[in-house]
C-alpha cells in the first residue's frame, strides 16, 4: 500500500525555517486554510503551523552540538489521532496514507492532539478546528501544476534539499532508499504509531593525516635548501665519537 | 448556501478568481533570489522560488517565503509626512502632505544648497542595492558626503581581499563546494549568499566533503559542520598566521602557484635609508600610468644566481635569502619577508591567544595543506595565461573558505583578512576549481581604478562632484583632504584617519554632523537605514544627537529626510518622511554598476518589475531621485535646455549611458537596437520586456576557458575588456606582500614626496599600514579594563531574519519574538544568573537589562545574542507592549561608535584605522543578575511611538490575522 511521507535529512538541515514559511504561505490560502494568527502584531503573538523547527543543544561545551529538528504531522501508518475522533473527521486515506482533518466534522475536542504522541496537531484558535500537515495534498496531485512542482511546498522550498517526498513503501522510491541506505530512523517507535516519517541522522565526516603524508621528496623548501636542519654549532655525533 | 471550509481537493478556490503568475526578484533580505509570485484577485497568494532563476534554482527561505506579511505589515508608510511645526523629533508628531509639496520643500531646500555648499547635502543610504543610482544622484549633485551601509557592515571583507586577490568573498566571489574537499567557514553564521550557499553547503556534505567552522559560537550553518572550533573573538587573524606559519614551515605551501601568480618570489628594497625602502625594486621605471601592476619587477634565478625581469622564461627564482643588487642594495623576495613575519607567530603562541589547543591549529593546517596538495583537482580546460605561456588544462586545489562579518567587524579585520587572503594564496586557491573563484565584474586591479577626488576644490557649487564619491586609494596622494591634510568627508573617510574607508564610515556621520566635526551641514537624507536603533552604535546617544539644538534653538542637524517603506524608530526623527514601496511594487535593477548577483562562470544582473501596485501613495525611492534630478537640473537627469531627461526610472534605466554613447548602463543584458548585444551596447527600448520574458534575469555563460585563473587569464582579460568591465589586459598578480601599505608607511615616516599625514595621527599609519599582516588586539581592547569587563560581545543575525529588519512580519516574529542573552552555562553560574533569569550586560560605555540563557554551544569567554529583534516600543506597527520591545533588547546601547578621546580630545572612530569598518564585535563586558526588586522589563526602554497618519487604518486588525489571497474569504 502506497504511504506518502517526508524524510528529513538532519545532516544538511540549516535550521533556515523555510520550510516553515513556505508551508503557512501555501497553506493560509489553500483548501486547508486559513493559518490564523492570533496578535500577530503585539503581546505574545501565536498562530496555526503546520510545520515547526525546534532547536536544541546537545552535549557540553566544547562537545557540543546544535540540533535543527523540523516537525510536522508524520502521517503513521498506525495513526492513534483517528481512532480517537467521536466524529470521525480524522482519517488516513486509503490510497496515499496522508492523515487529514475533514474541518466539517471536526469539533475542536482536542482529542487526537492528545492522542498524538508527537505534537504536531495544531488547534485553529480563530475557526476552533484541528488543523495538521496535509502533505500539500491539494499540491501534489495538481494536474495544472508543471510536475516537478506537485510536491509540499515545503519540499519545494527547502534551500538544502533536506526534506525528500514520495513513497515509503515503494522501495525504488527516493525516500525509501534513503531511509535504507543512510540510516532513516522514526521518532518513538516504541508507541507502535508507525510514523511515515523519516529522518535521516547527521554524519561526520573527518580526514585522516598520516604523518609520512607531511613528507615528500618535492617539498619546495628543499629547493630553498632550507629543510630542517640543526643549526652548525649544535653538537653532532661527529664532534664526540672517535671511531 | 456555506461552502465546506475544507475540501482537500477542492479546485473551488481558483474558479471563477483571476489568477495570475509574474517573476521578479526578492528582496527580503540582499540574496536577490528568483521569485514567481501568483496572485489570486490581485492579492499576494503564494511566493515561490523561480525553478529557471541561476541563482536558487527554485529554492526560497524563510524570509522570501513571507514577502506576502510585508506587504500586507500594517506599519507601512503610505503618505508623505510632515513633522508637526513645534513637535520635537522622536515625538513622532507627524501631518500628511502631498508628493508635490514634499518635492517642492526639498528642491528648493537641496537647490539653495547645491549653489552655495553642495557638501552640506550628505545622502546615506542603508541596506538598499541600487547604490548605482544613489552614487550618481550624489556625485551629479555635487556631494562627497555619500556612501551606502558597507562601512558598519564588512567593508574589510572587501578591502582586505581585493587589495590582496583582485576579489571577495559574497557578490564579488565565492567558495567552490561543488569541487572542494575541505571547507573552511570562519566568522560566518548564517548570512552572505543565503540559499546558494545552503544549497552548497548541502550538496558539499552530501559528496562527502569535510566542512569546519570556526567561530565562537555554534548556530545556523556551524550545526552542521563536522567539526566546530570555538575562538575567541577578534583573534582571528593570530589563527590564520599561525596556520601560515605552520604550513611553511613544513613546506606544504603551493610554491609554483605563488612564483607564477603572485608578488611572492619579487624582490623587495631592504635599504631603510632609500626612499625606495620596503618597495619592490624596478627594472625600469616607466610612468606608472594606469592602475595595474607593471611587468618591471625583478626575481633572484637561482641559475643565473643575479636579478632577472619577472616571469622569464625558464627563469626559478629563490623564494628566500637575501641578495645584493649590483649598486649593493639589499634586497629580499617577499616571500622571505613573510617567512619571516610569521616565524614569531607559532601554533604555540596563537593558541593563547585564541583559545584553540596548539595540536588542533597544527593539524587544521596540516589538513588544510594535504588536501591541498594531495586531492588536487585537474580539468580538460586549456587556456592562455597572461605571459604567453600555454595550459593544457586548468588545476585547483579542493581547499575552500568563506568568512564574512566575524572577522569584518574588528577594528584590527582588515589585517585580520589580509591573513586569510594570503593563508588561501599560499595553499593555491584563487580562482581555480574547489577553492575561491570569483564573479564578474571581478577581478579587478589592485586597487580598482575608481578613484574619489584627491582635492578639495573637486566640490564646487553648482557643478557635479569631479570624481567618484566612493574609491579605491592606491597611495596617500590618492586620499581625499583638505591641504593641511584634514578630512572633506563628513565621515571622515579617504582621511589619514582611515584612508582605505573605501565603503565610506554611515556610523560617523551623524556623531561628525552633530558635532560640527569636520563641519556642520544641512540636509541629511537617509534611505532604508535605522539610524536611530539597529544601524547605529550608542543608539542612545545618537537619537539624543538627532533630536538636539544649539545655543540658537536650531537643530544642530538641521533638516533630516528619511525615505523608507515601514515606520521605524528612524522615521520617528525624521523632518520629512518619504514613503517608499516595497520590492513587489517597483522596478529595480541589480546592476553590474553596483553590486550584481553574478556566478562563478559569468556575469548575471537581474530586475524587479512591479507585481502589484504600490499602496497608497507610497512611491519608489528611485523615481524619487528621478524627480529630484530632474527638478534640480542636475546634468544627468536633464537636457541641454535644462528639461527633463527620463519619463521615469524605467525610462532612466532603458537610456542612461554612464557618459553619451558609450554603451554601458545599469542593465548590462539585452542591449543594442534590437538587444542583439550584452554588457555594452546602444540603449535597447524593449530592454525591460526582453528581461520580464527571460525569468528577469541576464546570465551570461563564459566560455570553459574563461572561467578561471581569471586573473591571469589572457583570453578572460582580453574579453573582459572588449566588454568594459575591466581597463587594462593586465596580471593582476596576489599581493602577498603590499606595496599600497608600505607607500602609506613610508608617508608616515616622512619618507615619501608625496602628501603627508598630520603628525598626531603618523604613528598609527606607521603602525598599521604594514605591508604583511600582523595580529594586534583590536583598538577598544586596547582601551578597555579587560579585568573588569572580561567578556566579548558579539552579536548575529537569525537565518529568518537575515539582512531584513522584519519584527513587523506577522510570521517571522513568531519565529524571533524576543531575544536572549545566550552565555556559556558554567560563565553564567560563575557570575550567579540563573537560566532564564533577567541580567544585566555592561561595557564602559553602558548597560542593557535582558534574559539569560544559558548555552554549550558559545565559548566561555563570549555572550552573544540575536541582533535587531528588539524594537522600541510601538515601533514597527507593534503593539506598545510588544515582546520585541519589553524582552527583546538591543546590543548597541553599549556598543561605542568612537573610541575613549585622545588625550587631546581627540575623537577617532571605533573601527579599523585602515578601512574606517566599525568595530561591533570589539566591545567588553560584564555580566551580573539583576535584583529581585527589578522590573521585569528589558533596559533601556523609550517612550511609545503611536501609529503615523496613513498607517494607522491598517494598524488595527484586532486580534486576529486571518490571511487568505482573493476574494474568497473565509
Amino acid at each position: 500500500m502506497s504511504q506518502l511521507a517526508l524524510v528529513i535529512d538532519l545532516n544538511v538541515c540549516v535550521g533556515c525555517h523555510a520550510c516553515v514559511t513556505s508551508c503557512k504561505e501555501w497553506n493560509t490560502s489553500g483548501t486547508a486554510g486559513y493559518m490564523a494568527d492570533m496578535n500577530p502584531f503585539s503581546k505574545d503573538p501565536t498562530g496555526t503551523f503546520f510545520n515547526r523547527v525546534q532547536t536544541f543543544e546537545v552535549g557540553e561545551f566544547p562537545n557540543a552540538e546544535t540540533v535543527h529538528f523540523p516537525k510536522s504531522c508524520l502521517h503513521c501508518e498506525d495513526p492513534p489521532c483517528v481512532p480517537v475522533c467521536p466524529t470521525g473527521a480524522s482519517y488516513k486515506r486509503e490510497q496515499d496514507g496522508i492523515v487529514l482533518v475533514d474541518y466539517d466534522k471536526c469539533i475542536g475536542c482536542k482529542y487526537c492532539s492528545w492522542a498524538c504522541p508527537y505534537g504536531v496537531r495544531e488547534l485553529d484558535e480563530h475557526q476552533k478546528v484541528m488543523k495538521k500537515c496535509t502533505l500539500c495534498v491539494d499540491r501534489i496531485y495538481d494536474e495544472s501544476l508543471p510536475e516537478n512542482e506537485r510536491k509540499p511546498a515545503c519540499v519545494m522550498a527547502c534551500p538544502t534539499s533536506a526534506r525528500l517526498f514520495g513513497d515509503v513503501n515503494d522501495p525504488d522510491s527516493e525516500a525509501a532508499i534513503a531511509i535504507r541506505e543512510r540510516g532513516g530512523y522514526q521518532l518513538m517507535p516504541e508507541w507502535g504509531t508507525r510514523p511515515a516519517n523519516h529522518y535521516l541522522p547527521r554524519r561526520k565526516t573527518r580526514i585522516t593525516i598520516h604523518d609520512d603524508e607531511l613528507v615528500r621528496v618535492d617539498n619546495p623548501l628543499k629547493k630553498e635548501r632550507q629543510l630542517p636542519m640543526p643549526d652548525s654549532d649544535e653538537p653532532t655525533l661527529d664532534d664526540i665519537t672517535s671511531w | 448556501m456555506s461552502r465546506p471550509i475544507h475540501d482537500p481537493l477542492s479546485k473551488e478556490l481558483d474558479e471563477g478568481s483571476r489568477i495570475e503568475v509574474k517573476n521578479t526578484t526578492c528582496y527580503m533580505c540582499a540574496c536577490r533570489c528568483g521569485i514567481r509570485v501568483t496572485l489570486r484577485d490581485g492579492e499576494v497568494r503564494y511566493i515561490q522560488g523561480n525553478p529557471d532563476h541561476p541563482l536558487n534554482k527554485g529554492v526560497i527561505c524563510a524570509k522570501g517565503s513571507s514577502g506576502i506579511m510585508k506587504q500586507y505589515s500594517p506599519a507601512r508608510l503610505t503618505k508623505p509626512l510632515l513633522r508637526k511645526p513645534g513637535s520635537e523629533r522622536g515625538d513622532n508628531e507627524f501631518e500628511e502632505i502631498s508628493w508635490d509639496k514634499a518635492f517642492d520643500l526639498v528642491s528648493e531646500r537641496l537647490a539653495e544648497i547645491r549653489a552655495t555648499d553642495p557638501k552640506k547635502f550628505a545622502l546615506f543610504t542603508g541596506r538598499d542595492q541600487m547604490q548605482a543610482l544613489t552614487g550618481l544622484f550624489a556625485r551629479q549633485f555635487g556631494t562627497p558626503n555619500y556612501a551606502a551601509h558597507g562601512g558598519f557592515c564588512s567593508v574589510n571583507m572587501a578591502a582586505g581581499m581585493i587589495y590582496t586577490i583582485g576579489g571577495s568573498f559574497w557578490e564579488f566571489g565565492g567558495p567552490d563546494l561543488d569541487r572542494a574537499r575541505l571547507f573552511v567557514m570562519i566568522g560566518t553564521a548564517e548570512d552572505h549568499h543565503s540559499n546558494p550557499l545552503k544549497m552548497a553547503l548541502s550538496k558539499f556534505k552530501r559528496q562527502g566533503g569535510k566542512f569546519i567552522s570556526i567561530n565562537p559560537v555554534r548556530s545556523g550553518y556551524s550545526a552542521i559542520a563536522d567539526e566546530w572550533i570555538p575562538i575567541k573573538p577578534g583573534t582571528d587573524g593570530a589563527l590564520f598566521l599561525a596556520l601560515t606559519n605552520e604550513i611553511i614551515k613544513q613546506g606544504l605551501y603551493d610554491r609554483e602557484f605563488l612564483v607564477n601568480y603572485s608578488n611572492s618570489a619579487e624582490l623587495v628594497n631592504m635599504d631603510p635609508d632609500s626612499s625606495e625602502y620596503g618597495m619592490f625594486v624596478r627594472f625600469e621605471v616607466p610612468p606608472e600610468e594606469g592602475c595595474f601592476d607593471p611587468q618591471n619587477k625583478l626575481w633572484w634565478d637561482r641559475e643565473l644566481n643575479k636579478p632577472i625581469s619577472t616571469h622569464t622564461p625558464g627563469a626559478d627564482p629563490y623564494f628566500l635569502g637575501e641578495f645584493k643588487l649590483d649598486d649593493g642594495t639589499p634586497v629580499k623576495p617577499a616571500f622571505q619577508l613573510l617567512v619571516d613575519r610569521v616565524r614569531e607567530y607559532t601554533a604555540e603562541w596563537a593558541s593563547s591567544i585564541t583559545g584553540i589547543p596548539e595540536a588542533t591549529i597544527k593539524r587544521l593546517a596540516h589538513e588544510m595543506a594535504i588536501t591541498a596538495r594531495d586531492e588536487k583537482i585537474e580539468l580538460p580546460i586549456p587556456w592562455t595565461d597572461t605571459w604567453g605561456n600555454e595550459h593544457e588544462s586548468v588545476t585547483g586545489n579542493p581547499v575552500a573558505f568563506h568568512a564574512m562579518r566575524g572577522l569584518a567587524a574588528h577594528s584590527n579585520g582588515f589585517q585580520t583578512i589580509r591573513a586569510l587572503s594570503i593563508l588561501m594564496s599560499i595553499l593555491g586557491t584563487i580562482d581555480r576549481p574547489g577553492g575561491f573563484r570569483h564573479k564578474a565584474p571581478f577581478p579587478r586591479p589592485i586597487p580598482p581604478c575608481a578613484k574619489t577626488p584627491n582635492d578639495p576644490r573637486a566640490v564646487q557649487p553648482d557643478t557635479p562632484l569631479d570624481g567618484m564619491p566612493l574609491g579605491w586609494p592606491a597611495d596617500p596622494d590618492d586620499l581625499f583632504v583638505n591641504d593641511d591634510g584634514s578630512p572633506v568627508r563628513i565621515d571622515k573617510a579617504f582621511s589619514w584617519e582611515y584612508p582605505l574607508s573605501v565603503h565610506g564610515l554611515m556610523h560617523n556621520a551623524i556623531t561628525n554632523a552633530w558635532r560640527g566635526d569636520p563641519y556642520k551641514i544641512d540636509t541629511l537624507l537617509i534611505f532604508m537605514a535605522n539610524m536611530a536603533w539597529n544601524s547605529s552604535m550608542n543608539t542612545s546617544e545618537v537619537r539624543k544627537m538627532l533630536n538636539d539644538r544649539d545655543e540658537d534653538g536650531a537643530y544642530k542637524i538641521p533638516f533630516l529626510i528619511v525615505a523608507d517603506a515601514f515606520q521605524s524608530e528612524m522615521t520617528a526623527y525624521a523632518d520629512l518622511v518619504l514613503p517608499d514601496t516595497t520590492y513587489l511594487e517597483r522596478h529595480d535593477c541589480m546592476s553590474m554598476l553596483d553590486r550584481p548577483i553574478s556566478e562563478y562562470d559569468g556575469p548575471v544582473d537581474s530586475v524587479r518589475i512591479p507585481v502589484v501596485p504600490p499602496k497608497g501613495d507610497c512611491k519608489p525611492f528611485q523615481e524619487v531621485l528621478i524627480e529630484l534630478g530632474s527638478r534640480l537640473k542636475l546634468p544627468a537627469f536633464s537636457n541641454a535646455d535644462g528639461s527633463r531627461k527620463f519619463r521615469d526610472y524605467p525610462d532612466f534605466v532603458t537610456n542612461y549611458e554612464t557618459t553619451p554613447g558609450s554603451g554601458i548602463g545599469f542593465l548590462a543584458g539585452w542591449r543594442g537596437k534590437g538587444g542583439e548585444k550584452f554588457m555594452k551596447g546602444e540603449p535597447n527600448p524593449k530592454q525591460w520586456e526582453m528581461y520580464e520574458k527571460n525569468n528577469c534575469v541576464f546570465h551570461y555563460e563564459l566560455p570553459k576557458s574563461y572561467q578561471y585563473m581569471r586573473n591571469w587569464n589572457q583570453g578572460y582579460l582580453e574579453w573582459s575588456k572588449r566588454h568594459s568591465l575591466t581597463r587594462y589586459v593586465e596580471p593582476i598578480n596576489i599581493h602577498i606582500y603590499s606595496e599600497v601599505l608600505q607607500k602609506f608607511r613610508l608617508a608616515a615616516q616622512g619618507k615619501s614626496d608625496g602628501k603627508q599625514p598630520p603628525e598626531h595621527l603618523r604613528k598609527r599609519i606607521e603602525t598599521h599600514f604594514d605591508p604583511l599582516p600582523f595580529y594586534s588586539q583590536p583598538l577598544e581592547a586596547e582601551a578597555s579594563d579587560l579585568h573588569k569587563y572580561p567578556l566579548n560581545a558579539i552579536t548575529q543575525r537569525p537565518m529568518a531574519m537575515y539582512h531584513s529588519w522584519d519584527s513587523q512580519n506577522a510570521w517571522l516574529r513568531q519565529i524571533h519574538t524576543y531575544n536572549f542573552l545566550y552565555v556559556n552555562s558554567k560563565t553564567a553560574r560563575n557570575a550567579g544568573i540563573e537560566d532564564g533569569a533577567w541580567m544585566w550586560v555592561e561595557s564602559m560605555h553602558g548597560k542593557v537589562r535582558c534574559l539569560c540563557r544559558y548555552s554549550e554551544t558559545v565559548e566561555p569567554g563570549t555572550v552573544w545574542t540575536w541582533n535587531a529583534i528588539g524594537k522600541a516600543s510601538g515601533a514597527w506597527g507593534l503593539d506598545g507592549d510588544a515582546n520585541e520591545s519589553e524582552q527583546g533588547f538591543l546590543l548597541n546601547h553599549i556598543i561605542s561608535e568612537e573610541l575613549p578621546p585622545g588625550a587631546d580630545g581627540e575623537h577617532l572612530s571605533n573601527s579599523d584605522p585602515i578601512t574606517g569598518q566599525a568595530g561591533w564585535y570589539d566591545v567588553h563586558v560584564r555580566i551580573y543578575p539583576a535584583g529581585d526588586d527589578e522590573p521585569k522589563m528589558s533596559s533601556p526602554q523609550f517612550g511609545t511611538l503611536h501609529p503615523l497618519p496613513g498607517q494607522s487604518q491598517e494598524k488595527k486588525r484586532g486580534r486576529w490575522l486571518t490571511y487568505f489571497a482573493g476574494r474568497k474569504k473565509s
